[in-house]
């Protein structure tokens, strides 16, 4: 554990308006899991990109050396030969194409003349029983869930040879259990003396992984500590910058009427016909927060997004909003009733990546900063600033393209899209995925101030504490259907992980 | 540094300057590109092709091009493609020139008809690109053969002409001397108080301002512009009304795609269409709009096409869509969708124009012309991807 692996010396990058890291230094030691953490937009995932190439040398200033020796890395093709493979907070997967095609799209074995299939689903099966995944690796990828899909990810960049393994982000949406097997994976790696630097925003994994930890605040390297020096408090402390006292802002609230009824609804796939939703029941009152638990794969998300109109099967049952029975066909009925949903997924389905920040902002809400069915640019400038202040984005302006802002920052653009609507039902699919401790924060008092003024919110999470720290209610999902209703009160871990698992004993789930 | 308040409307000025000058890059290309051919051409022609005379030849020539831009950029944001508008500039002029000259219509009816089937061949098309979900890759390559059919068939091969003197005027007149003149002033002054007012609001808005002696030279190097061309324009008919007619329909489709849901939903459908529906956006209509608008445009473009020539062919607009379609990329607009401008358009068309014209003048043979078209084609979009990077 003696010698450095890596050592990043004075490294700068700036980007058009923003001086994204400053004089950076950044060492790693050999064999260590070494955790990269700060804020949103701190620099992590900048800082990552250089060292593996994304930003090739000539493009930031400062100097990198891999075991002693420095490297000039042009492209990510000679950073996978010096041994440093990377796995970004987006995915990199090819959706239409099978697991094993993946796992082996640029390894040597899809460079022989004549492909051999079978030996490749072979190498396939042993990387993701390696890993723990036990799938099928003829699978197409986009048919897998995000959590799935992450541990792929892994799986293919261990394919090639790797000295340095970077993780940015790599648990935002895994559910607890495949947390559990990812550190159990990690662990091993190390044992078999690979250094990995790994970015997350969840303290709680950072303390039980890590050797040492660097914190980087406004593009610039705060310190570097053994983990025996550091505590949660402490590396929240040195990333915000002050300190914060609780986690989670909490206030029993005046909880009204109800404002959304679900009875006995149903949904089935548009193709196979085959249901993906049973027979759900479940109530939603004014300035009520409502948590959705489950493993993943419950089929919360696909409850949600088929009571917003955007799923295409068949449905079942009954939908009263404010007391009138509803009949949503599309997202824009959805939105006609009050309804807004945050999806899991941002890129993908939250954000237009080539449009700035404020004409994002305003995608839903479009007719409420237009005068006489046209744009008042002014007004919409205006909403914008409001809402995006409110939410502490950070960019350098409301015309920044919202694909250059860190994880975070998008997935705030995401909330203030839906929120500057003034919605009667918020339903948010892991809101905080991606978002640091002292904006999440933030959020939640958002989302509480929201409930205040009696607006009734759904909060889908795979992670439990936040769930536990939000709610005041919780429903459990297991397969498709409701398996369990804890009151604020009632509601520990262990009761609705037992409930999620539906009893049955799953190993990797009873971690806690 | 470290205080994590919001940063969002705090700009750092001086590295704003450096911003709004890489933002406006692809235009000064643009601008430059064109100063480059004028030269080139205007020393191969002995300044022939600068003279009042050709100018006016290829403002007139471009408008028909210049119109057509105007929908494919819609067409190529909303993120699909028209390779149908050769064919259906020539199907709508034909119509036009039969229902008058076979049955002696008057020019009005002429025109709304030409313009309205225009239309409805774009809802047909739309919808089955909409609707149906064929790539309009495919639906518009059969409506190229389609179009061209019907009108072959409904010609009966022929030339159609003449047409009335009307009609004829439409392609071949010019404002007088004096109008011109007031309508290039206008716009001098509207441009100068636009920008006055946008960098004031701006202000206002918090957002990043240009610095005044790039945001008004610009306005002063367009203003000479407009005022050259108008004087050039008036040494010899004037501003050609065809001509008036593109800007017109550039100003217009400016204003829809900047100011209007619809516009900004084609840009948000284009840029990302699984977010756009999820938030509410009904893509199937909105897609549907485009093609009718691009059908009703290739309508007015026949319209253009047969007054200018007085007479319609079986041939007319063959290859158009080429020349369209450069002229967008050329203008910026990205094949990806999501991403171009109506002016940039305008500058695409004038650029093909010229290179059209400027050849012909100097006698360059016709295959070299579609080789330099072509080649200019892959070497526009391979600058617009390589600049992304
Ligand atoms: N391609 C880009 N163009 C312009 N600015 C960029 C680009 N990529 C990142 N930035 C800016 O650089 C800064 C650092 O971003 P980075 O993605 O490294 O943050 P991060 O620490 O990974 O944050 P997060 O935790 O939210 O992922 C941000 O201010 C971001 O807006
Ligand atoms: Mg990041």
């Amino acid at each position: 554990m003696g010698t450095f692996a890596l050592q990043m010396k004075g490294i700068t990058k700036v980007f058009p308006g923003v001086k994204a890291l400053d004089n950076v230094t950044f060492s790693v030691r050999k064999g260590e899991i070494h955790a990269l953490c700060g804020e949103n937009g701190a620099g992590k995932s900048t800082l990552m990109k250089i060292l593996s190439g994304v930003y090739p040398v000539g493009t930031y200033s400062g100097q990198i050396l891999i075991n002693g020796e420095a490297v000039f890395f042009k492209s990510i093709k000679e950073s996978r030969q010096a041994g440093v493979s990377i796995i970004y907070q987006e995915l990199a997967l090819v959706e239409e194409m099978t697991v094993a095609e993946n796992l082996f799209l640029s390894h040597d074995l899809m460079r022989q003349k004549v492909i051999n299939w079978n030996k490749i689903n072979a190498e396939a099966q042993k990387w993701l029983s390696n890993i723990g995944l036990n799938i099928d690796p003829q699978t197409k990828v986009g048919d897998l869930t995000v959590g799935k899909q992450q541990l792929i990810e892994i799986a293919k960049a261990l394919t090639n040879k790797t000295d340095i393994l970077i993780l940015d982000e790599p648990t935002a949406a895994l559910t607890e259990s495949d947390v559990e097997i990812l550190i159990g994976l990690l662990k091993d790696l190390r044992s078999k003396g690979v250094t990995c630097i790994y970015i997350s925003h969840k303290l709680g994994e950072v303390m039980t992984l890590a050797d040492t930890v660097t914190i980087l605040r406004d593009g610039q390297t705060i310190s570097t500590d053994p983990i025996k020096e550091l505590s949660e408090d402490k590396i929240v402390t040195k990333m915000v910058g002050r300190e914060l006292t609780e986690l989670f802002p909490y206030q029993a609230r005046l909880i009204g009427e109800s404002i959304l009824q679900v009875e006995n609804y149903s949904s089935f796939e548009a193709h196979s016909g085959k249901s993906i939703i049973k027979n759900v029941s479940f109530t939603l009152k004014k300035g009520e927060i409502l948590g959705f638990s489950g493993l993943m794969g419950a089929g919360r998300s696909e409850l949600f997004t088929s009571l917003f109109g955007g799923l295409k099967g068949k449905k079942q049952g009954k939908v009263i909003i404010d007391g009138k029975e509803t009949n949503i066909q599309k997202p824009a009925d959805a939105i006609q009733e009050g309804l807004a949903y945050v999806s899991e997924d941002r890129k993908r389905y939250g954000l237009i990546l080539g449009m700035d920040i404020a004409k994002n902002s305003t995608l839903v809400a479009l007719n409420k900063v237009m005068k006489f069915n046209i744009i008042d640019d002014a007004l919409e400038v205006k909403r914008a600033d409001e809402i995006t202040r409110k939410m502490k984005l950070k960019a350098p302006s409301l015309e920044t393209k919202v694909g250059q802002l860190s994880g975070g920052n998008q997935q705030k653009v995401v909330l203030s899209k839906w929120i500057l609507n003034n919605p009667k039902i918020l339903i948010l699919d892991e809101p905080t995925r991606g978002i640091d401790v002292g904006a999440k924060y933030e959020i939640y008092k958002i989302i509480n101030e929201l409930a205040e003024q009696g607006v009734g919110i759904v909060i889908i999470s795979s992670e439990l504490p936040e769930v536990l720290g939000m709610s005041d209610r919780i429903l459990v999902m297991t397969e498709g259907s409701i398996s369990g209703e804890f009151t604020r009160k009632e509601a520990t871990q262990e009761k609705i992980m037992a409930c999620a698992t539906g009893g049955k004993i799953r190993e990797q789930s009873i971690a806690y | 540094m470290n205080n994590p308040l919001p940063t969002n409307a705090n700009v750092i000025p001086k590295e704003n300057k450096k911003l709004s000058f890489k933002l406006d890059f692809q235009a000064y290309t643009l601008i430059i590109a064109l100063v480059l051919i004028a030269l080139i051409f205007g020393f191969f022609t002995n300044g022939e092709f600068l003279s009042s005379r050709n100018l006016s030849n290829l403002f007139t020539q471009m408008s028909v091009v210049a119109v057509l831009a105007i929908g494919m950029t819609l067409i190529i944001v909303a993120g699909h493609i028209d390779l149908s508008i050769g064919s259906l500039v020539g199907l709508t002029g034909g119509i036009a020139a039969i229902l008058q000259v076979w049955f002696g219509m008057n020019t009005v009816v002429v025109v709304i008809v030409a313009v309205a089937v225009g239309a409805l061949v774009g809802l047909w098309q739309g919808w089955w690109v909409a609707y149906r979900a064929v790539p309009a890759f495919i639906v518009t390559l059969g409506g190229m053969l389609i179009f061209r059919g019907i009108l072959i068939g409904i010609s009966e091969g022929q030339t159609i002409a003449p047409l009335n003197n009307s009609f004829k005027l439409i392609g071949n007149s010019y404002l007088p001397y004096s109008i011109g003149y007031i309508i290039a002033a206008i716009s001098v002054v509207l441009l100068f108080v636009s920008t006055a007012r946008m960098r004031a609001k701006r202000q206002s808005m918090g957002l990043a301002v240009p610095s005044t002696f790039v945001d008004y030279g610009k306005v002063a190097v367009y203003s000479f512009f407009t005022l050259l061309i108008t004087y050039m324009l008036n040494r010899y008919l004037g501003i050609p009304i065809s001509m008036l007619i593109a800007v017109s329909f550039a100003g217009l489709f400016l204003f829809v795609s900047l100011k209007t849901s619809f516009g900004r939903y084609v840009y948000a459908i284009g840029g990302n269409a699984e977010a756009a529906a999820l938030s509410g956006i009904n893509i199937k209509r909105n897609v549907l709009y485009v093609f009718i608008l691009m059908g009703a445009l290739a309508g007015v473009a026949g319209v253009l096409l047969t007054s200018r020539l007085n007479a319609a062919t079986v041939s007319a607009g063959n290859m158009l869509e080429l020349d369209v379609i450069a002229a967008c990329v050329i203008g910026g607009t990205s094949l990806m969708g999501g991403k171009g401008k109506i002016m940039g358009a305008i500058i695409g068309a004038l650029i093909m124009a010229s290179i059209d014209n400027g050849m012909s003048m100097m006698n360059i043979e016709t295959f070299w012309q579609y080789i330099v078209k072509g080649s200019i084609l892959i070497f526009a979009v391979w600058l617009d991807i390589s600049s992304k990077k």
